[in-house]
């Protein structure tokens, strides 16, 4: 076991990857000598050469577009979109290029390339920096979209990511970087979960918190506040919104008969609408309550000022916890 | 021949006036340009003026089938076979092709069976050959996608050392004159342009973007982009197919040996719609196609023939007859054509369907199966 930040297991994995596949090629704006705004690509370019990690021109669709061109070569392309508002110029490439390339070629055609999109708030950046926009790409088929929450997922699920055979949007939590955890970076990804599967973070028996991203570690410290008020919370980590682990969520939710969906991107239309509808689909006789939804509001993303009244936090997610709780 | 200050006679470079590469005139005249040697066989460019006969009968049929209802659309090449075999025939066979939607002449070129065009147009798949197979990438409907796709490609050769030397390969990524408004496009010219990638960029300027004519896309010549990007752009006559030929395998043979990328504007016209669903007479005036007639790609080859003693009579009965066959060949191909089984729309989307994608299939199965009479079958793949 090796403590590191969220940044530096993902570091790791990219790292691991780089070394295990010489196809895995590492592209972005900054990634290379700078190491990323955010370091998480750190002193890979010195290590494995400009030409597997490489510094790209500053045009999002363009480094989307050229990695699936690589990827049609055969290589298997990371490309880091520095900011989470700053994927929508590449959304043609991704939505329209990536997603729909092995259907549209009868399955001809693989496309291994993972996007990495640092999201969320609660940094005080300026517009366009705290966004969180998985679900434009949870709704398109042919992609993944995974979320990591923690450092030990983050080194694993990157690796899973980069060797998957589909495309990955993954998601990092970037008000999580900076936090610490044990990593397995030893073992590698022998037992590890699958990146598809979902995982109960904390075990409960009287309302499950679905949450994923940056807000795992805000549910779990929820659970932990609830107990004083006897309240027992389990915390399920999605990890993955497409596929969605369907069976590991209803089956907690089967144990609790309540179910509470946390995530920042704003409640209306968001990921926590379709896990509403199949959780009512498939538990309805075990549900004590209605689906209730922690989110962010119907608006855009607020000056930063106003993030922490924006993003829910631990007392918004129990005021829906304790709700559940009134039917 | 021109006359310089002084009254030195030079001999200046054989090129019409307005930069335009030519080699063959729309009156079938052979123009000799160092520049630009060909050296084909009487064979050679026989085989040439089949390929563009026939490309034009499958394009005709095409839309007679589409006239007919068996094709929900068709985009005709009506006008571009010159810059689409000429270009085609300059690929060596490892070379790659990123094409648009209306590329079917390079489809010819690179052995994509025809029929395989139809399904797309008819709504049967949305592009049912394997690229690899024939270095022909996917038709991409969105446009410009395509040229960072080929770029990208391209980079992947630079990376596996497959520039210079034997072996070498490179990449021609197609678009049309609307095409070069897009952010895609531009963004291919810098990523191309930085990492010197062996790649040639190939736009098919035939004048209208539908309904738009080329001067709401640029106020200077196509062709001269390419130097703000810092790297070459040359004009050609696009409905010369030995310029398109020699002018394509030029800028193949420098993208090969490490020299980056080059632009090649084909200056042509697209003499029909911009597909079976438009209607030119809307925006444009009849006399313009008229003056384009005069510069059809195929007559011009035929009079080179014809005057050079290199086909006679026999040559155009027999070529004819091979079109009328290709033509009745495809047309019974597309009529039957069956549907795809209604279950296959849940193939291909992940390496592996999904727990939810299993679940809608096994679902819309056992619906289908309340209908007397119904099939349906196959794993899911």
């Amino acid at each position: 076991m090796t403590t590191l930040t969220l940044s530096k297991a993902l570091n790791a994995g990219l790292r691991r990857a780089l070394e295990d596949d010489p196809k895995v090629l590492i592209m972005g704006e900054d990634v290379g000598k700078l190491g990323g705004v955010f370091r998480v690509t750190d002193g890979l370019q010195k290590d494995f050469g400009e030409d597997r990690v490489i510094d790209t021109p500053l045009a999002e669709s363009g480094i989307v577009g050229t990695a699936i061109g690589l990827a049609l070569r055969g290589y298997r392309p990371v490309c880091e979109i520095q900011f989470d508002g700053f994927v929508f110029p590449a959304v043609d490439q991704i939505v329209s290029q990536l997603g729909k390339m092995r259907y549209r070629s009868r399955g001809h055609v693989s496309l291994p390339v993972v996007i990495r999109i640092p999201c969320g708030g609660g940094i005080g950046a300026v517009e366009h920096h705290s966004e969180s926009p998985e679900v434009v790409f949870a709704h398109t088929a042919g992609l993944r979209v995974v979320a990591c929450a923690d450092p030990a997922d983050a080194f694993t699920m990157i690796q899973q990511s980069i060797s998957s055979d589909d495309p990955v949007i993954f998601f990092e939590p970037k008000r999580r970087y900076w936090d610490k955890g044990e990593v397995e970076v030893a073992s590698g990804l022998a037992g590890a979960l699958p990146f598809d599967r979902a995982k109960v973070a904390l075990e409960g028996t009287d309302v499950t918190l679905l949450c994923y991203g940056p807000l795992v570690r805000t549910c779990l410290e929820a659970a932990i506040a609830a107990r004083d008020d006897g309240r027992s919370i389990e915390v399920v980590d999605l990890r993955s919104l497409s596929p969605l682990d369907v069976d590991t969520v209803c089956a907690s939710v089967r144990r609790t008969g309540r179910c509470v969906v946390a995530h920042e991107a704003p409640v209306y239309a968001g990921f926590g609408a379709e896990i509403a509808a199949r959780v009512t689909e498939q538990c309805f006789y075990q549900l004590e309550a209605p689906v209730l939804r922690a989110g962010g509001f119907a608006t855009p993303y607020p000056p930063s000022r106003l993030e922490d009244h924006y993003l829910p936090d631990l007392d918004r997610i129990l005021d829906a916890v304790d709700r559940t709780f009134g039917y | 021949m021109t006359v310089e200050p002084g009254g030195a006679t030079t001999t200046a470079p054989i090129e019409p006036p307005d930069g335009l590469i030519q080699l063959l005139t729309p009156e079938g005249e052979r123009i000799e340009n160092p520049d630009y040697p060909v050296e084909l066989t009487a064979d050679d460019i026989r085989d040439m003026y089949r390929d563009l006969v026939l490309v034009r009968r499958i394009d005709t049929e095409a839309i007679s089938l589409q006239r007919q209802g068996e094709l929900g659309i068709w985009a005709s090449l009506l006008g571009q076979e010159a810059a689409q075999i000429g270009s085609g025939r300059a690929l060596g066979p490892n070379d790659m092709v990123f094409p648009t939607y209306r590329e079917h002449g390079v489809a010819w070129c690179r052995g994509i069976d025809p029929v395989k065009l139809l399904e797309l147009y008819r709504g049967v798949s949305h592009g049912g050959w394997d690229p690899k197979e024939h270095k022909f990438h996917l038709y991409t409907i969105v446009i410009g996608a395509q040229t960072l796709h080929a770029t990208g490609y391209a980079m992947g050769i630079q990376r596996d050392g497959a520039v210079g030397g034997d072996g070498a390969e490179a990449v021609v990524a197609y678009f049309g004159d609307g095409a070069t408004s897009q952010g895609d496009v531009n963004e291919a010219f810098v990523w191309g342009s930085v990492f010197n990638a062996p790649i040639v960029y190939f736009c098919q300027n035939n004048q209208w973007a539908i309904s738009e004519p080329l001067e709401k896309q640029s106020r200077i010549p196509l062709y001269q982009r390419a130097r703000g990007f810092g790297f070459p752009g040359l004009r050609v006559d696009g409905n010369d197919v030995l310029a398109c030929y020699a002018v394509t395998r030029k800028a193949l043979q420098a993208a090969r040996d490490g020299q980056g990328p080059t632009l090649i504007e084909a200056v042509t016209y697209r003499m029909g719609a911009h597909t079976t669903t438009d209607d030119p007479t809307r925006y444009r005036l009849a006399s313009e196609l008229e003056v384009w007639k005069l510069k059809d790609p195929i007559e011009r080859v035929r009079a080179y023939l014809v005057r050079t003693g290199q086909a006679g009579p026999e040559f155009f009965a027999d070529l004819d007859a091979e079109a009328a066959k290709v033509g009745a060949d495809l047309r019974e191909a597309c009529r039957t054509m069956p549907d795809p089984p209604p279950l296959t729309i849940f193939d291909n989307v992940y390496a592996e369907p999904t727990a939810i994608l299993r679940a809608e299939r096994e679902q819309y199965a056992a619906y289908l199966d309340t209908f007397e009479g119904a099939e349906h079958g196959g794993e899911p793949r």
